[in-house]
């Protein structure tokens, strides 16, 4: 019988000829990841149970980003001791506060391969499926497991199957299909599951799209959100880092639990609604709702793609009185290239705050809280109760386009309607 | 632990509780003690204070959603919560509950079945649950074998211990 990705995945990592959902495998760790929230926890849980080495410090990626730049002595405290870990322990690849943040780095950086298996202690680790690898979060127990033994145990899951076609209007993004996708079938649609995008429309879709999408797929409960590894991987990953690749996909009688058939045409721009990432609808519902603050970045939507996108709306104009629009580039390369093709300029000049490259407002730490009562619309991934501060603050999730043209009007405001500059 | 009837106090809660919820954002560096004591504030901040050992927390869909913070199974295990059964589960929440030793069971009906405060029974092997009171029983998904052998263990770092000592 053949296989689907997920399940072609977890088969090589467990030295199998072929696994099928519902059976537990015990499968090798390619690439494990580890961020400043939980680095120093991990180690240190290592080190109490025992061991002084990792499986394969080479395969260990440690980023500091979450905390960036260190907005307590606390904060500081734990990167100290994750830099003396880092160096105890030999770890191949460290990336230290200001690079970026960690689902960024990872494709950026050329450390992910098609078909790899890839944990990390965020959730938003299913990112890599982009790039046709098994990304999937962990907690720091597991990892702590995963690093001392270079192994873990996977319930292979089912694969829901989504099949796109036609193509997306001017001023709609992949960012609204995500979205799309999370409020036509739920927050828990694809729990326990893998979800699997295909079809024409994917083809001829960016990299930076495919990246937005895998990352949300875990808002839909997913533990991969994998695309078949295809020329646009090839040509990404020659950018980034080195070898191109073969294509990776799922055999042609692959077993899925379900497939959907996804028409793009006129999709409409969608914004989610607090306090849950499945409360979509399309931008008429919410349009017109006041703002006090505006955020791109994230490892959703943070990139030069997206950065370029809001630019071209903001380019000589100015945000709102009363609105704050913050924009945290995904990595230093995001900004810096931001700041070679004017994007940067554009963004700044029409009032915008630059943060660091890093999560910051995005989980709630710290840059660009929210109080009570307040409400931000942005394009991170996700809009719990009390995610970007004060339980009482109400989160919108939108592309990098609609973020863009709220900011200018005040209000949750239609990119379709907006002027577009050509920039970069 | 995977052969005992537990029982205790429900707690009842709604579905889509995420880790937000469960362990907040600006308290994740600080260490359990003072974590523990701001699980699901933002939702009924009576409970963190008032939780007993034993008691059992009951939820609807998709409890744990979010992100892949451990401290969220870890908080509820060191307020003493016995037992989380829900009508489904967070794919990370499983994981991670499964690897810290805190019991969990997917039990459809649960949420219509009991009001907070009840008493409640839940046999985890067999995945049955009862509600003391009304004697209504249900049938939970009780959890797959490898599941249940890192539970009886202790969690996944009880398992590493032990295969380092053999
Ligand atoms: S940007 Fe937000 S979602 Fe992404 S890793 Fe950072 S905190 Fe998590």
């Amino acid at each position: 019988m053949g296989m689907t990705l997920a399940e072609r995945i977890l088969a090589q990592a467990a030295g199998r000829d072929t696994v099928t959902a519902g059976e537990f495998v015990v499968a090798d760790i390619g690439v494990a990841l580890l961020h400043d929230i939980f680095a120093a926890r991990v180690f240190g849980l290592l080190q109490e149970v025992g061991f002084e080495e990792l499986f394969d410090p080479d395969r260990t990626i440690v980023v500091v980003d979450h905390l960036v730049p260190a907005p307590t002595a606390e904060a500081a405290a734990a990167h100290q001791k994750i830099r003396e870990h880092v160096v105890r322990l030999g770890i191949g690849t460290f990336y230290d506060a200001g690079e970026g943040i960690c689902h960024q780095l990872l494709p950026e950086r050329g450390h992910v391969r098609p078909g790899s298996l890839i944990v990390g202690t965020d959730s938003h680790s299913t990112t890599y499926g982009a790039l046709g690898a098994g990304g999937t979060g962990i907690g720091t127990s597991d990892m702590v497991y995963a690093l001392a033994t270079g192994k873990l145990w996977f319930r292979v899951p089912e694969t829901i199957r989504f099949e796109m076609t036609g193509s997306l209007d001017a001023g709609v993004s992949w960012k609204d299909v995500i979205l799309y996708l999370a409020g036509r079938y739920g927050a828990d649609a694809a729990q326990y599951k893998a979800m699997e995008f295909a079809g024409p429309a994917v083809a001829t879709t960016d990299m930076s799209s495919r990246l937005t999408v895998s990352n949300m797929a875990v808002e839909m409960g997913a533990k991969f959100g994998i695309f078949a590894a295809d020329e646009v991987t090839d040509a990404y990953l020659r950018d980034h880092g080195g070898e191109g690749c073969e294509p990776y996909e799922p055999d042609v009688d692959a077993q899925y639990e379900a497939v959907y058939d996804v028409p793009l045409s006129d999709l409409a721009p969608q914004v989610a609604m607090p306090n849950e990432v499945d409360r979509v609808g399309p931008i008429e519902e919410v349009e017109g709702i006041t703002i006090d603050q505006a955020f791109i970045g994230s490892c959703t939507n943070g990139r030069i793609e997206d950065l370029r996108a809001a630019a071209e709306i903001l380019h000589g104009q100015k945000v709102a009185p009363g609105v704050r629009l913050l924009v945290a580039p995904a990595s230093r390369q995001v900004m810096q290239e931001a700041m070679d093709t004017g994007v940067l300029a554009s963004l700044i000049d029409a009032g915008a705050t630059v943060l660091a490259p890093g999560c910051g407002p995005c989980f709630g730490g710290h840059g660009g809280l929210l109080g009570p009562g307040e409400r931000c619309i942005g394009t991170h991934n996700r809009n719990f109760t009390g995610r970007m501060g004060a339980a009482q603050a109400e989160i919108y999730l939108a592309s990098p386009a609609t973020v863009a043209a709220s900011a200018i009007v005040g209000r949750v405001a239609d990119p379709r309607t907006m002027e577009v500059a050509a920039i970069g | 632990m995977g052969n005992d009837v537990m029982s205790g106090r429900v707690w009842k809660f709604d579905h889509d509780i995420s880790t937000d919820v469960l362990s907040p954002g600006q308290y994740a560096l600080d260490p359990v003690d003072v974590r523990k004591l701001h699980v699901l504030e933002s939702v009924n901040p009576a409970f963190a204070p008032e939780v007993k050992p034993g008691d059992v927390v009951i939820a609807g869909r998709n409890f744990g959603c979010g992100s892949s913070r451990e401290t969220a199974p870890e908080n509820l295990k060191a307020l003493g919560v016995a037992c989380v059964v829900t009508e489904s589960l967070g794919r990370l929440f499983m994981r991670n509950a499964v690897a810290v030793g805190l019991p969990v069971l997917v039990c459809t009906g649960v949420h219509a079945a009991f009001a907070d405060g009840d008493n409640i029974e839940v046999e985890l092997a067999t995945g049955t649950v009862r509600n003391v009171a009304s004697g209504a029983e249900l049938q939970g998904e009780s959890l797959p074998p490898e599941m249940l052998e890192i539970l009886d263990a202790g969690g996944i770092l009880a398992v590493l211990r032990a295969q380092r000592g053999a």
